[in-house]
């Protein structure tokens, strides 16, 4: 999958959930949608890139969603 | 006419609580008060003779045909516009009645050419009836009078009805019809007594302000206006009532049958959601289903630039399986997918995802409604807690200020705009949001109170100042907030929205609506009466799409308008089944019912049921399938009714992503965009060749009734059913009542919904279950579907389509009356005199500033691609914006929209595109001249029989 469209889906997402003035509202909101409504290979692939480029790209939101929900992010081995 | 009989009382219903009892011909009857005397003789089974009243409309007591007596009264009242009164006693026949009737029908007669027996209404004219009803047998004053049959010629220039002034009789049933139910005004009645004729202004019906609506046609009660189909194939033998295949609307009409060829489409009167009331699609275009261009045998082929083999069902059908068995085997199970359509009926979809979900073993499932109206389900999910519109069609009937918000319904949801601009001329108020000037904002005796002609890509700003206004000038509703929805979320939400970034002064340049317009607009809405939202694509497909549906909702949330007549949230459906498609777990996150697959007790439900486990992870949507194709690891999809090569968006994105598929197959009536990159065709069937519903809307579920037989020999749910047995999954079913039976087991909001209900009720809104047995068409009344409501904070984003010097106008686009969405069906009628291609909408500054004249040829080139139309230069658009319809695949209008989207769901941002226009001396781009060689190649590979 593309990663960069990958980055601009989560940033997209991410700046929605931005504006919730509560911090674990954010970052619960943005893993969620992900959670939610990514397929597999464009969860497993986000986290490949955000791993092999550092993030590169993805607003700090949407790194500190991913840190703290990886596991639940990480789909079940293919 | 009806042809096929069905009653008339001759004028209107009246709803009253108060009741009247009266006397005719000596039975007692009771009626509610303000009803006609006609009409409660009707209730009462006299039928009184007339000639210009008609239920549909407001008796108008001209002809004189209808008289009686009244005891205690003096002369022969009219009884069409005599209303009831307490213990009135009523005589509709005498010697002097029966003479001054037959007196009327003779001055009628011999100002009529008696050529009944070759006429196209013979058998089914009610002056001929009447004549008959009155025992008319001389005609004293001859047959040559000041004849109408002497003046005038045939107006024949509509493609659908004749207009022969000789036959008429003046009655301004036509007149009134386009008034009073269509709301065009496009005809009058001129002159007086024998002089007097009707008229479509001062040309033909064609060039006319006429919207070809049909309404006039169906109310003459002679053949002065008739449908051509009726002259060509004569009267029907029978009747079959079904549902409008085309829009959201979901117009039931009456199928009228010669044999097994449908001679003319009746609008139902009996139908809910358009009470007799029909557009020129439903009515007349429906031709495509018997055109030429239909493939009716399946056919396959191994690679794109191989011919066409036609094979029989068993061969395809083996071929398909053992393809996607194949991909499964080598990429995954994941690599095949499928796409249900808003086009097919609600069984048709179900199967579709059952197949996906069973035997492919994922949930690779999505529908086209990923381009139209996804943000309204996540959007109204999230708010109220149900994916669906707030109210029925007649709710609107009850609002008085009316607020349409990216929709345009006199074109999208005509039937529709014809109920509300009634109430609009009623007295409600109208408020417009749209960037452009839409027929809505000043038509016949409409005018909105408010346009905000916002600059595109702008709504949440708009939405939010617009909520602004109500919290910070104290107008909001604090008892239904309070009581009906969650505090804490309201609480953040208020402070957000009280920030004066949200003030309409500060939106203002952002937005180009002034503040003091957003200001009366907000207070309008907020204090006018009942306010109900109507909206359309212009909310859905931005990149905010979500962001606004839950703006609308937090609006009506805040003012109290919800969860009664009058009021709502209205999301007018695109196509006919969008909101069926959804509902039947079309998405590949959701299971029927909208229940999302993590959830364990709804995947135990369904893998009970259907005999397999359900894959828990959520699967691909559209744009997300084109990327995994590019991408390698998606390699098969079954499209089932859709056109995705040309409806979404970055054409040469998606035909890339079909061209790099290895097995497509496509089922369809005709070899649209798509399927010129399938491997496998299965023929589709037209909504005139099988049972099954449609749900539009307003959620009301309609029968889908089969007229004629399966041109290819089997319906899409059967061709679905072999699909399943080849892959393994064999699907028990006879007919598509069972699938509904199972849809109804597993879906609690389906659960009282049956084809024995739907028989008798005739149509049913969901929810219908125990709490709700005849369906419901308010909903939120008492509690939200989620509880309580949730307000959500909607923050303004820019969308990333940014104008820049290189592109500096807006492209939005959108879609006109008389062609339907990718246009396969409605670009193969008649239809196409009114609208023939696709052209570039701009306003005089912009094409004056580029050179370009009316009918220009001219370059739009977008940061996705570029294509070539012609111009049309119009004051409807504000400068800086210029717009275009998507109707005809060689316009390549998607070539220049871009990838971006929804940020909840990828709705394309349709809505949105940064271009450059010029003029240019070539009429083609250099994608439409390899647009029409692919197209002529891929002609070339298909079968050569007659038809082709
Ligand atoms: S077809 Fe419809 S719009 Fe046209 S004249 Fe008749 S009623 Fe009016
Ligand atoms: S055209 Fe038909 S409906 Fe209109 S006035 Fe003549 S007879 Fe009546
Ligand atoms: S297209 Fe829509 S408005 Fe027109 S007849 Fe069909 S359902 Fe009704
Ligand atoms: S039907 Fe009453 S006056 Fe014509």
């Amino acid at each position: 999958m593309d990663a960069h469209k990958l980055v601009r889906m989560a940033n997209e997402i991410a700046t929605f959930f931005e504006s919730d003035p509560d911090p674990a509202a954010v970052s619960d909101g943005i893993a969620g949608h992900i959670r939610r409504f990514w397929d597999p290979r464009m969860r497993r692939a986000l986290l490949l890139h955000i791993d092999e480029h550092a993030g590169e790209g993805c607003r700090p939101a949407v790194l500190a969603a991913i840190a703290a929900n990886r596991k639940s992010l990480t789909p079940p081995a293919a | 006419m009806y042809s096929v009989k069905e009653p008339d009382a001759g004028t209107p219903e009246r709803n009253s609580s108060e009741q009247v009892t009266l006397e005719i011909d000596g039975r007692a009857v009771t009626v509610p008060a303000g009803t006609s005397v006609m009409r409660a003789a009707a209730d009462a089974g006299v039928r009184v003779p007339k000639l210009c009243a008609t239920e549909s409309l407001e008796a108008f007591g001209s002809c004189r045909l209808c008289l009686v007596q009244i005891e205690g009264r003096r002369g022969y009242p009219a009884s069409c516009t005599t209303v009831v009164e307490p213990g009135m006693k009523v005589r509709t026949q005498s010697d002097p009645l029966a003479k001054l009737r037959r007196g009327v029908m003779e001055m009628y007669i011999s100002d009529h050419p008696l050529d009944c027996l070759t006429c196209p209404t013979n058998g089914n004219c009610e002056l001929q009836e009447q004549a008959g009803v009155v025992g008319l047998r001389e005609v004293r004053y001859g047959f040559d009078g000041a004849n109408h049959f002497k003046q005038a010629e045939k107006d024949t220039s509509n493609p659908y009805f004749d207009f022969d002034p000789a036959k008429c009789i003046a009655c301004s049933r036509c007149v009134r019809a386009c008034e009073e139910v269509q709301g065009t005004f496009a005809l009058t009645l001129q002159g007086r007594g024998f002089e007097s004729k009707i008229a479509s202004g001062d040309t033909d019906f064609k060039s006319s302000e006429c919207v070809s609506c049909g309404a006039c046609v169906q109310a003459c009660p002679t053949a002065t206006l008739v449908e051509k189909s009726i002259v060509e194939r004569g009267q029907p033998d029978h009747s079959v009532v079904t549902t409008c295949a085309y829009c959201g609307v979901g117009c039931s009409f009456r199928a009228e049958v010669k044999g097994s060829e449908v001679v003319r489409m009746v609008p139902n009167k009996d139908g809910h959601a358009n009470h007799g009331h029909s557009c020129v699609k439903g009515r007349f275009a429906w031709g495509y289903a018997t055109h030429k261009d239909r493939i009716t045998k399946p056919m396959i082929r191994s690679s794109i630039r191989d011919p066409w083999r036609e094979v029989s069902w068993d061969e395809a059908i083996a071929y398909a399986a053992s393809e996607f068995k194949r991909i499964q085997a080598k990429y995954g199970r994941g690599a095949v997918g499928g796409i249900t359509s808003s086009r097919c009926t609600n069984e048709e979809t179900y199967l579709v995802q059952k197949l996906v979900r069973a035997a492919f073993g994922n949930n690779n499932v999505d529908t086209c409604a990923r381009v139209c109206h996804s943000p309204t389900g996540y959007g109204l999910k999230t708010t109220l807690g149900e994916s669906a519109g707030t109210q029925d069609f007649d709710s609107v009937e009850h609002a008085d200020v009316i607020v349409v918000i990216g929709a345009n319904p006199t074109d999208a949801h005509p039937v529709f705009a014809s109920q509300m601009k009634r109430r609009l001329r009623a007295g409600a108020r109208l408020i417009v949001i749209d960037p452009r000037g839409i027929d809505l904002v000043r038509s016949a005796h409409v005018e909105a109170a408010h346009h905000l002609q916002l600059r595109p890509g702008t709504n949440v700003a708009v939405i939010n100042a617009l909520a602004h206004v109500v919290v910070t000038e104290g107008l909001h509703n604090e008892h239904f907030v309070r009581t009906r929805c969650e505090q804490p979320a309201y609480d953040k939400w208020k402070a957000f929205i009280s920030d004066p970034r949200n003030a309409p002064e500060a939106t203002e340049e952002v937005t180009g609506v002034p503040a003091a317009e957003i200001r009366a607009a907000a207070r309008l809405y907020a204090t006018g009466g009942n306010a109900a939202i109507y909206y359309g694509l212009g909310v859905t497909e931005h990149s905010q799409g979500s962001t606004m549906v839950m703006g609308i909702a937090n609006l009506a949330m805040v003012t109290g308008n919800i969860g009664r007549p009058g009021v709502g949230v209205n999301p007018l459906r695109g196509q006919n089944n969008v909101q069926g498609s959804c509902d039947m777990g079309s998405f590949p996150h959701e299971l029927p019912g909208y229940r999302h697959v993590s959830d364990p007790a709804v995947r135990a439900l369904f893998a009970a049921a259907w005999g397999v486990d359900i894959d828990a992870e959520p699967g691909l949507r559209i744009p997300n399938m084109f990327d995994a194709a590019i991408d390698g690891s998606f390699r098969g999809l079954y499209v089932q009714g859709e056109d995705i090569a040309q409806s979404d968006p970055n054409t040469q994105h998606v035909t890339a992503a079909l061209e790099s598929l290895e097995c497509l197959v496509v089922q369809d009536l005709f070899i649209n965009e798509t399927a010129k990159f399938a491997h496998v065709f299965l023929p589709g069937s037209s909504f005139l060749e099988k049972d099954g519903t449609f749900t539009n809307a307003e959620r009301r579920i309609s029968r889908v009734r089969k007229v004629t037989p399966p041109l290819a020999g089997k319906a899409d749910w059967e061709a679905t059913l072999a699909l399943a047995e080849a892959l393994g999954y064999p699907m028990q079913y006879t007919h598509p009542s069972q699938i509904m039976d199972e849809i109804a087991r597993l879906t609690p909001t389906f659960t009282g919904v049956s084809y024995a209900k739907l028989d008798q009720l005739g149509s049913i809104q969901w929810p219908c279950n125990d709490r709700a047995p005849e369906g419901t068409p308010v909903m939120h009344i008492d509690e939200f579907v989620r509880g309580k409501g949730k307000f959500v904070i909607t923050e303004y984003v820019a969308t990333q389509e940014r104008v820049t010097r290189r592109f500096p106008l807006i492209l939005t686009t959108g879609r006109i009356l008389s062609q339907y969405n990718v246009g396969a069906q409605t670009r193969r009628t008649a239809n196409n005199t009114w609208h023939h291609e696709d052209r570039l909408e701009l306003h005089p500054h912009d094409a004056e500033h580029r050179g370009i004249k009316e009918g220009d040829w001219c370059k739009i080139v977008s940061r996705a691609g570029e294509t070539i139309l012609r111009a049309t230069i119009s004051e409807r658009m504000q400068p800086g914006v210029v717009y275009t319809t998507f109707h005809f695949p060689g316009s390549g209008a998607n070539v220049i929209t871009t990838e971006n989207s929804d940020w909840a769901t990828n709705c394309p941002e349709y809505k949105v595109t940064a271009v450059q226009v010029s003029p240019t001396g070539e009429p083609a781009s250099t994608w439409q001249r390899r647009f029409g060689e692919f197209s002529e190649e891929q002609d070339a590979l298909l079968p050569r029989t007659d038809s082709h």
